[in-house]
């Protein structure tokens, strides 16, 4: 077996909110393989969403390591994170974040602009089926294809990981499936290592390896062999 | 006293945004500082100067002549109401001072050594009065003494009539008549070279062959009485005395004056606090729009609560007030510091015996009314819309905002447009008013930084064409007396002189139908070589060959064009008059003048080689050597030295120009700072959630900072030119307010002012900027990603 993507070893992160101390992550130590389709669930405050923005960059935890393939992202330093980023991670939240004065392309030609190798970004917006609604705003869309949008954005660089936190937390069933097979196919056809936190246990079921996390810990790692697709999922 | 809950949250929700709240509350205070400043400065200069004229009975017509016999003065008091009247001996004398090596000179100026004046009574200051049978005893002029470190007791050395007399200075005293006094023909006032002397009517008669005569008047009238009567028949009275005709108090040099700073301070005191006050009211209701837009939430909850729409309203109209009321606190402040530092300035030129900057309690409430009316102005639109929506919709968070194409984006520009640029681009067109008001705020701001540098470059223009283009000599020689040509071979003789100019100067009245206007005709030599005819411009203007060439400014006080024929009566000689054709008008900087060809001006007089003076091109070597001989010479009046008029020139508009430019670079800072500030925040506050997520995509922060500050530098850019327009003709009304029959300013932009006024905005707004930006490195990218807006 190859060397996992992220190695993560007793991974802590610890808030100071006010007065209080909030251990958001306790000695968290997990691996993930390249290419899986990971799921991470745990109910509000397990720790999953700190988790997800130690890996993508966008936070730093208190102590532990978290390897990228040969990174460190604990030792980087602000400029570090921003360039990996920039070439490596895709993220994917829940209220979309798309720039409200771009078009859908101009969304998407945001990232190409500065990636070293990246897909037109028609052909993104293609994979998530939106060819026809290049030249719309935000404003000019639904929710379920705002974030269609987002995750052609976040997948046309051609990252290693994609992360989503609750990439359907607003959307309805019929919108959240259609949100859900674009993430699938990517991880299919890209190969792209995805990761979505939800604490929708349903989606659980289209997943490769489904970590659950409470209080700050894993509770329980489960590999899946047989997955179902977004259609078979049951509410 | 306790504060209710809701005004609690009033206090803590300012507090919040207090960057902000003190950027406008600073551009409110720059308005009211220039409103308490110019109209204090107002009050107190015009409240002292009428307690000054009352307790010192100035008077209201003023007349010099020839010479009347004392016997004269019981027919001028008999004049329909003429309350008081004095007879004097007024002369200018040449003075030889010890610490200077170029002549001064003074005013003499009788009084009667048993009473005090009647009409124009002096201000004793310290020393005494002067006694009778003390011929050598003189009051000096504050200015003066001050200037010349002299006091009581010392003395002065006058070329009176010719001959050399020790003057003791017994009393240093002050005169409403000269609370600004100026050598004839000078620019800027020099108190060290020029001193107003007071002395015994009959020791002064005496010297200069006067006994029971008189040749100047002063009248003060009786209330309601007409001045225009009364000058009427004084100039009847004195018409066989050679007199050169009366004038009222309102064209008195001094009075003119200060009334003309008077009204300066009262146009300008009301204009421009009231568009400073204006742009703050636009960033307050932009900065209170996007704060409402925030407190969305919270007005749901309190009309949950029970609220009603006014109290609600109420509460945030008060965000406005407490802006404006900090505003009018550091700008009564500001603008109290301000005034004592202009009326410190004021106390040089103006000669008063005591002038005090206060700060009247009606200017305060009239600053405090204007900030309210704008505070209302800039808030009241905001808080209407705010507080309109029902409780419900205002639950929900606010609809995402629609944007769209610009029409900027061509397909050819677009490609050179970038993604940053369009972003740019489309925000700015998505909020037109918010970047209108920003780019008026920067504007005004540019403009008010290129008014101070218009100055400095009129000035220097003024000085080029006067000094260099119109009198091209280095000394100017007037004497005593007109006289023959010998006067001039003795000059030319002179150590150091290279070459010579006559001059002939001759006073006229110049009348049009019942308009008219005294000054001197000056005679121009077939090829001047020294003193030119000189337009606004600078550039020289031909003598046509018959007829008079006069100053634009005195055609239009006569209402004559060119072609139309003037009454000259003139006031000396033979005093004949004549009617002469306008051959030519002169767009010029100074006076009122009038250009005749000399050997036409000896004819009209009758003479031959008459000169009045000289202008003289001198060895700067034997500069020392002329002066004190020139000093010496009785027959010599006064003289000027260039080289120390333009030394004397140059500090005088240095300290004013100095202080007024500063005072402009505050307030165009604080205007600048302000508004980029303002408009800065407001981006950062609407897009934080925006360019958290270029973060999370991986943009730098140098490269979003370039997003938001790329909005600002775009508005900065664009107010530029619209400020250089604004500035000019900002500008060019104010020149046109100073245009008077005393002086005008050419109106004279140049690069450097322009690239100044730029550069200074561009240096105000890269530090809000910059201030901004730290805010931006500071954004929690997780925090405000998971927000919905």
């Amino acid at each position: 077996m190859s060397t996992p993507l992220f190695q993560i070893r007793e991974l802590t992160k610890v808030y100071r909110m006010g007065e209080v101390e909030v251990h958001a992550l306790r000695q968290v130590t997990l691996m993930l393989d390249e290419g899986q389709f990971v799921v991470l669930l745990g109910p509000s405050g397990s720790g999953k969403s700190t988790l997800l923005n130690i890996i993508g960059g966008l936070d730093v935890p208190t102590a532990g390591q978290v390897l990228y393939r040969d990174i460190d992202l604990t030792q980087a330093d602000e400029g570090q994170l921003t360039a990996y980023r920039r070439q490596h991670v895709g993220f994917v939240f829940q209220f979309y974040n798309l720039i409200p004065s771009l078009t859908a392309v101009e969304n998407v030609a945001l990232v190409t602009e500065i990636s070293t190798n990246p897909m037109a970004p028609e052909d993104a917006l293609g994979l998530v089926k939106l060819e026809a609604r290049l030249d719309h705003f935000p404003a000019q869309m639904s929710g379920g294809e705002q974030q269609r949008v987002a995750i052609a954005r976040a997948i046309a660089k051609r990252p290693s990981v994609l992360l989503c936190d609750e990439p359907t937390g607003a959307l309805d069933i019929s919108t959240g499936i259609v949100v859900l097979e674009a993430l699938q196919r990517v991880n299919a056809e890209l190969g792209t290592t995805t990761v979505v936190i939800t604490h929708n246990a349903a989606i659980a079921s289209m997943a490769d390896r489904v970590v659950r996390l409470a209080d700050g810990r894993v509770t329980a790692v489960e590999n899946r062999t047989k997955k179902l697709s977004p259609q078979e999922l049951v509410w | 006293m306790t504060l209710s809950a809701l005004n609690r949250k009033l206090l803590r929700d300012l507090w919040g945004m207090k960057g902000q709240a003190l950027a406008i509350a600073m551009v409110v205070a720059a308005g009211v500082a220039m409103y308490v400043m110019y109209q204090s400065l107002f009050a107190s200069l015009s409240g002292t100067r009428s307690a000054y004229y009352e307790r010192q009975r100035f008077g209201h017509v003023f007349a010099s002549l020839k010479r009347a016999p004392q016997r004269v003065a019981t027919d001028i008091a008999a004049i329909p109401g003429v309350s008081a009247m004095e007879t004097r001996v007024v002369s200018g004398v040449t003075l030889d001072l010890e610490n200077l090596n170029e002549p001064a000179a003074a005013q003499l100026v009788s009084i009667p050594s048993d009473r005090r004046p009647r009409v124009n009574d002096l201000f004793l200051r310290s020393g005494r009065w002067i006694e009778r049978n003390r011929p050598d005893e003189i009051l000096a002029s504050e200015g003066f003494v001050i200037a010349n470190k002299l006091a009581p007791g010392d003395q002065v050395r006058a070329v009176i009539n010719g001959r050399l007399r020790r003057l003791t200075i017994v009393g240093v005293a002050l005169s409403p008549e000269y609370i600004y006094s100026i050598r004839p023909g000078e620019l800027v006032p020099d108190e060290q070279r020029y001193g107003i002397f007071w002395m015994d009517e009959k020791a002064l008669a005496a010297a200069f062959d006067m006994e029971g005569g008189f040749n100047d008047v002063t009248i003060a009238l009786a209330p309601g009485a007409s001045s225009e009567d009364v000058i009427a028949r004084l100039d009847r009275i004195l018409e066989p005395y050679g007199g050169r005709g009366a004038i009222p108090r309102a064209l008195q040099l001094s009075h003119w004056t200060v009334e003309n700073e008077l009204s300066q301070l009262e146009s300008f005191g009301f204009l421009l606090p009231l568009i400073f006050l204006t742009v703050a009211s636009f960033i307050l209701n932009v900065a209170l729009t996007r704060a409402l837009a925030l407190q969305r939430p919270h007005i749901a909850s309190l009309k949950a609560l029970g609220y009603d729409n006014v109290a609600i309203g109420w509460h945030y109209l008060k965000w406005g007030f407490a802006i404006g009321m900090a505003g009018i606190a550091i700008g009564v402040g500001g603008g109290a510091l301000l005034g004592t530092m202009i009326i410190d300035l004021y106390n040089v030129y103006f000669r008063f015996p005591e002038l005090h900057f206060a700060v009247p309690l009606r200017v305060v409430v009239g600053a405090a009314t204007l900030t309210f009316v704008a505070a209302a102005a800039g808030t009241f639109g905001a808080v209407v819309r705010a507080v309109r929506i029902p409780p419900a919709e205002a639950m929900r968070p606010e609809v995402p905002m629609r944007y769209r194409r610009t029409i900027l984006e061509t397909p050819l520009f677009s490609r050179y447009l970038g993604t940053a640029g369009r972003m740019v681009l489309r925000n700015i067109a998505r909020h037109p008013f918010r970047a209108g008001a920003s780019v008026f705020g920067i504007s005004f701001a540019v403009a008010i930084l290129m008014i101070g540098f218009v100055f400095t470059d009129a000035t220097e223009h003024l000085i080029q064409t006067q000094f260099w283009e119109a009198e091209r000599q280095d000394v100017t020689v007037n004497f005593v007396e007109p006289r023959g040509s010998a006067a001039r071979y003795a000059l030319a003789r002179l150590p150091g002189v290279m070459a010579i100019e006559p001059q002939r100067t001759v006073a006229v009245r110049v009348r049009a139908a019942h308009r008219e206007r005294y000054l001197a005709i000056t005679g121009v030599p077939p090829s001047p070589r020294f003193k030119r005819i000189v337009d606004r411009n600078g550039e020289p203007v031909r003598l046509p060959p018959g007829g008079v060439v006069l100053s634009q400014m005195l055609a239009k006080a006569l209402e004559i064009s060119i072609g139309d024929v003037v009454t000259m009566e003139v006031l000396e000689g033979h005093r004949p008059t004549r009617r002469v054709e306008v051959t030519g008008l002169v767009d010029d900087l100074l006076g009122l003048s009038a250009y005749m060809d000399m050997e036409a001006l000896h004819r009209l007089m009758q003479e031959g080689d008459v000169t009045t003076g000289a202008l003289m091109l001198i060895d700067q070597a034997h500069e020392v050597e002329l002066s004190t001989t020139l000093k010496e010479t009785p027959t010599v009046a006064g003289t000027g030295f260039k080289r120390a008029v333009l030394k004397r020139f140059r500090e005088v508009l240095a300290a004013n120009l100095g202080l007024s430019i500063f005072i402009n670079l505050l307030f165009a800072s604080v205007i600048a700072f302000g508004v980029v500030y303002n408009a800065a925040r407001i981006s950062l506050s609407e897009r934080s959630r925006e360019l958290a997520s270029l973060r999370v995509l991986g943009f730098t922060r140098a490269e979003i900072s370039l997003i938001l500050m790329g909005e600002l530098a775009l508005l900065t850019l664009v107010s530029l030119p619209v400020g250089g327009a604004f500035g000019y003709s900002l500008s060019a009304v104010i020149v046109g307010s100073i245009d008077s029959e005393v002086y005008r300013f050419p109106l004279y932009v140049s690069r450097q002012a322009v690239a100044w006024s730029f550069l200074g905005i561009i240096g105000a707004a890269l530090v809000s900027g910059l201030i901004v930006r730290r805010q931006l490195d500071a954004l929690d990218l997780v925090a405000v990603l998971k927000i919905r807006e």
